[in-house]
Formats: structure tokens, C-alpha cells, sequence
């Protein structure tokens, strides 16, 4: 017999008493399993098969005709570089903000938090539109950019700039409560024991964190190869130099290249599934760190 | 005894701890903040100073800007609230029952998180066009979704789901069963128990998630656009419409409509900590 889940078991627990107020009527379980599993079957998993089954409608060779076609490889070289950007510095930064805001008690944490959070209640129109207010040809610094002649705005920088912005909160937030929740008793003893500073971190706390972090890394990378609002507005949309996957998808759709839209949306609905995967699994991982504390 | 001679008192710019690397974490971590979020954002309102404020009214009471707001906002509205019965029936099965593809379904909760918007919106638009798979036997009906607002409100409804289940979810799961069975032992009702005991427990959480599903909902761009038709007036969002007004180079009305959303989207981030603040005490209490 496989182990049983958390529902398993809250189910089992409650079938093994039987006041009837304390239970729902078969009909009223059977008509919620119903309306869940319909709602969730129309939202979240046909539109998931649907990008995959049109991707395929002209069979295989169209499907990678599709991805082999310079444009959408130049997209997806463009989008692998900018995640690879931005996961790395979210990373750094997602480490340093956490172990400040973790490790040490001071006047303003809260707000600071509120802070980092700021991005995800951007919407992602306004995130792309504040750099091109701040780098634009009209921007507050565009004068001196093109006395200098340097593009930042519909080139690669801006791109990076906007993606930087939306996957800001990504690994520091789910490092935060983790490494508060681990608390600095550990830290402690190895300082105390001779430890510098830097092989603390790296001997004690990365390994604590390890799986939160790798967790947060996933979800930045979805989001970083995924982003499309923002990077819509500073892209400029050259083909070939400033189209990421998303941009690209949209110009094939709005061409109705409709099988070379889904085939390059495809690989993006794959890293999805994929992220989500790693997801479960990675959680199991973290409520153990997180219980191994207590 | 003697006296222990006192050293005059040093102000602490910081606290003491054993643990090193305070003042350069915090510094990285301000400046970077400030740089990449802070400053970018500040200079939105510094570019809408620019206005004065007749002219920034002029834009914002446009009535095409009007439109576009009340269209974001209103469905948005609209769309949480579906999320906030349908989530909550979503919740309540993945966690109180077991049935087939119960885990899978729950891992797939996250789908919208994951899946990029542009992705979610062509498969969306694929899905309800007329010809689509489900577009096809609603337009048998006689109802249009794809290019129509009703449209954009299935794209707000698909983005907006997790937030719900994913911060119901966990409150209900640490619910305790025994006091469902004293309620029923008392000579409760089923309902009663379900409206006195269950969701009166769930309300800080219910609303959190509205708020976080209404929130990603307002700023929502690409899931949108590609399934809304997009006509002035009817089906262009606000969002859309900053995009719209970049692109025809009228700078200062993507800056007061951006303006605008921002302002909404920071109360709406004040409402949602209060909320959070809330709910941490009702679980931490009971």
C-alpha cells in the first residue's frame, strides 16, 4: 500500500466517526467533486493540451520546421540568455537581501519587505513603461543616453532591465521566511567555533536553504523566460535581435502563423509543466527543512 | 562594591550580533532596491509632475480612458468574485475529498502561475473562438467568448484561480475537524456548521485571495489581449491602452493612465497587508 497524503488521511479521519453534521451528504460531495473538477478541467487543463494539440495539428515536420526557422531560434537564444541574466543576479541578490533581512533585527523590516514585494503589484504594462519613461528617447535620461550612444530602450539592456524588475521579489521571498523560521542558533556555534564569516555562510546556511532556493530559482526562470507585458514595451520588437520567445509568439499569432505560434509556445507550456513539477517535489523537500527545525 | 565605571552610552546604528555582514548585506540590499524598483518607479510620478493638473484630469476623464479603466477594474471584480466561489468549491474538494486525479489536479492549480501570459492567451483564444473546441458548441448557443469581453473576463478568471486556491488552501487544511464535530454534536445543521463554524474561520482567507486574484487581475495584459478584440471602448483595457498610447508617442497619457493604475494597485497592496496581518492572527489565536 502506498503512503497516504494529508487528504488521505483527514479523510479517513473523518469517515472513521460519523455525526452527520460533521459530514457532507454523498450528493453534496459528489456535485462539488463535479463543479472542482469542471472548473478546473476548463480553465487550466484544455487550454494546457490545447497549445500542445495545436502545435502537432499539422503533424511533426511542421512542428519542427516551425522551431527550426531562424527567427524563433533567434527568440529562443534571446530568452535563454536574458533568464540566464536575470536568475543569476536575482539569485545574488535574493541571497543578500534575505540573509540581511533574516538574520538580523532592525527598525523598517517590514516595510522592507513590503518593498521587495513591490514588483509583483505592478502590472507588467506600467514595470516595461517605467524604463522607458526613465531611458526613452523622451525619457528623463534619454538626452544624455544619446549624447553617449548608448541604447538601452528597444535593445537587449531594457529587456533585461524590465525582466530584472518582474522576477525582482522571486527567490528573496522564498528564501525570507525559511531562513527567519531557521533562525541563527547554527550560525552562531560555527562563528563561535572559528568559523569566518563567508564559510559559515557557505558551509551552514546555503545547505539550510538549499531547496527553497533552488525552488526560487524555478519560479524566476518561469517567470524571466515567460515575461511578456513588460518586455513587450521596451522590446521594440526587432525580429531576430529584440524578440523574445512571448514577443515572437505573438507576432506569429498575429501573422496566423498559428502552428509556428504553438510550436514555439509549446516549449514555453513545457518549461511550465516542467517548473510545476520540480514544484512538488521541491516542496516536500522544504516542509521537511521547515519541520526539522521544530 | 565598587562602582563599575559606565562608558558613555554609544547610539548602536545597528544592532549587535555575532553574525557578520549586516551593514554590507543591508547596504547591497537598499541600493539595489533603490536603483532597479524604488527610482524607476518614482520617476513615473516625477514624468506625470510634468502635467499640470488639468491636463493630467483631461486624460484620465477621456472618456476612452474611462471606458478602459471601468472595463479593467470591473471585470477584474467580476472575475474574483467567480474565483471566490469557484476556488473555494476547488479548495474544498481537493481537501476534503478524495477522488481520481486528485494530486495531479492540485499540482495543475498552479498552471496559471507557470505558463506564460502569452502562451495562456493564445491557448485561451484557440479554445473559444468560434471554431474553437469550446467556442464552437457556445457559439451553437448563440454566445460569442472569443473577442468579446466576456472574453477577456474567462482570461481573468484563468489567471486569477490560484491565487484563491493557493491562500484558502492551507487554512483549511489546519482547520480542526473536532470543531465540526462539536458543532454537530451540539445539534448543529450541516449548513449550519458550514456558515457559523467553517467560513466565518476561512473569511480572512477568502478575502486575502480575492484581493490577490482582483490585484493580478487589474494590471493583467497578455492572457488578455489576444482573446479580447480589443475594440476601443468595448474590449481595450487600461493596460492595453498604455501600450496603445506608447506606441502613437503620446507619452504623457501612458504616464497619467499608469499613474492611475499604480496608485490603485498600491492600495490595493495596503488592503491585501492588512488582510494578511488579520489572517496571521485569527490562525496564530485559535
Amino acid at each position: 500500500m502506498s503512503v497516504m497524503d494529508a487528504t488521505q488521511l483527514r479523510v479517513a479521519y473523518q469517515q472513521r466517526t460519523k455525526p452527520k453534521a460533521a459530514q457532507d451528504r454523498p450528493f453534496v460531495r459528489w456535485a462539488i467533486i463535479s463543479v472542482a473538477v469542471a472548473f478546473l478541467a476548463i480553465f487550466i487543463v484544455l487550454p494546457l493540451i490545447a497549445v500542445f494539440a495545436q502545435a502537432f495539428s499539422k503533424g511533426f515536420s511542421a512542428y519542427a520546421a516551425a522551431l527550426a526557422e531562424p527567427d524563433a531560434q533567434a527568440a529562443i537564444r534571446l530568452t535563454l540568455i536574458i533568464a540566464a541574466i536575470s536568475v543569476t543576479i536575482n539569485l545574488v541578490f535574493g541571497l543578500v537581501a534575505a540573509w540581511a533581512i533574516a538574520k538580523f533585527e532592525f527598525t523598517g523590516k517590514s516595510l522592507l519587505v513590503t518593498f521587495i514585494d513591490l514588483p509583483f503589484s505592478v502590472s507588467p504594462v506600467v514595470s516595461g513603461l517605467v524604463f522607458v519613461l526613465l531611458f526613452g528617447a523622451q525619457g528623463l535620461l534619454g538626452p544624455w543616453l544619446q549624447a553617449h550612444d548608448i541604447e538601452i530602450i528597444f535593445a537587449v539592456p531594457g529587456i533585461v532591465l524590465a525582466t530584472l524588475f518582474v522576477t525582482f521579489p522571486f527567490v528573496a521571498r522564498e528564501l525570507i521566511p525559511l531562513m527567519q523560521q531557521q533562525g541563527t542558533q547554527e550560525e552562531e556555534a560555527a562563528l563561535s567555533l572559528g568559523a569566518s564569516g563567508l564559510s559559515t555562510f557557505f558551509r551552514i546556511t546555503l545547505p539550510n536553504v538549499k531547496w527553497a532556493l533552488l525552488y526560487g530559482v524555478l519560479l524566476c526562470n518561469a517567470r524571466a523566460m515567460g515575461e511578456f507585458g513588460a518586455v513587450s514595451v521596451v522590446s521594440g520588437h526587432i525580429r531576430g535581435e529584440t524578440n523574445t520567445m512571448p514577443l515572437h509568439i505573438e507576432i506569429l499569432y498575429n501573422e496566423y502563423q498559428f502552428i509556428a505560434a504553438f510550436a514555439v509556445a509549446s516549449l514555453l507550456a513545457l518549461l511550465a509543466v516542467v517548473t510545476l513539477l520540480a514544484k512538488t517535489l521541491l516542496e516536500r523537500r522544504i516542509g521537511s527543512a521547515k519541520r526539522g527545525v521544530h | 562594591m565598587a562602582a563599575v565605571p559606565t562608558l558613555p552610552s554609544i547610539r548602536q546604528p545597528w544592532p549587535k550580533s555575532v553574525i557578520p555582514g549586516f551593514g554590507l548585506t543591508l547596504g547591497i540590499t537598499l541600493t539595489w532596491l533603490s536603483l532597479l524598483v524604488l527610482l524607476p518607479l518614482a520617476g513615473l510620478f516625477i514624468k506625470s509632475f510634468e502635467l499640470s493638473p488639468s491636463q493630467f484630469w483631461a486624460i484620465v476623464s477621456h472618456p476612452r480612458t474611462v471606458n478602459a479603466l471601468k472595463l479593467s477594474f470591473g471585470l477584474s471584480l467580476l472575475a474574483a468574485t467567480i474565483n471566490l466561489i469557484f476556488g473555494t468549491l476547488v479548495v474544498w474538494a481537493l481537501v476534503r475529498y478524495d477522488f481520481p486525479l486528485r494530486r495531479l489536479l492540485d499540482a495543475l492549480v498552479d498552471i496559471p502561475f507557470a505558463l506564460p501570459t502569452a502562451v495562456a492567451g493564445i491557448a485561451l483564444t484557440s479554445l473559444f473562438a468560434a471554431n474553437g473546441w469550446l467556442g464552437a458548441p457556445l457559439a451553437a448557443l448563440g454566445i460569442q467568448v472569443a473577442f468579446t469581453p466576456l472574453g477577456i473576463l474567462l482570461a481573468l478568471i484563468f489567471i486569477g484561480l490560484p491565487f484563491v486556491v493557493r491562500t484558502v488552501q492551507p487554512v483549511l487544511q489546519d482547520l480542526d475537524p473536532e470543531l465540526e464535530e462539536a458543532a454537530a454534536s451540539l445539534g448543529a445543521s450541516r449548513l449550519q456548521t458550514v456558515t457559523r463554524v467553517i467560513l466565518p474561520a476561512l473569511l480572512p482567507a477568502l478575502m486575502t485571495g480575492f484581493a490577490l486574484a482582483f490585484a493580478r487581475a487589474v494590471g493583467e495584459y497578455g492572457s488578455v489581449i489576444f482573446i479580447a478584440g480589443n475594440l476601443p471602448n468595448i474590449s481595450e483595457i487600461a493596460p492595453l491602452l498604455i501600450v496603445i498610447r506608447l506606441e502613437e508617442y503620446r507619452y504623457a497619457d501612458a504616464t497619467a493612465i499608469a499613474v492611475v493604475m499604480l496608485v490603485a494597485s498600491f492600495v490595493i497592496l495596503f488592503i491585501i497587508n492588512r488582510l494578511q496581518r488579520w489572517s496571521e492572527l485569527r490562525t496564530s489565536s485559535s
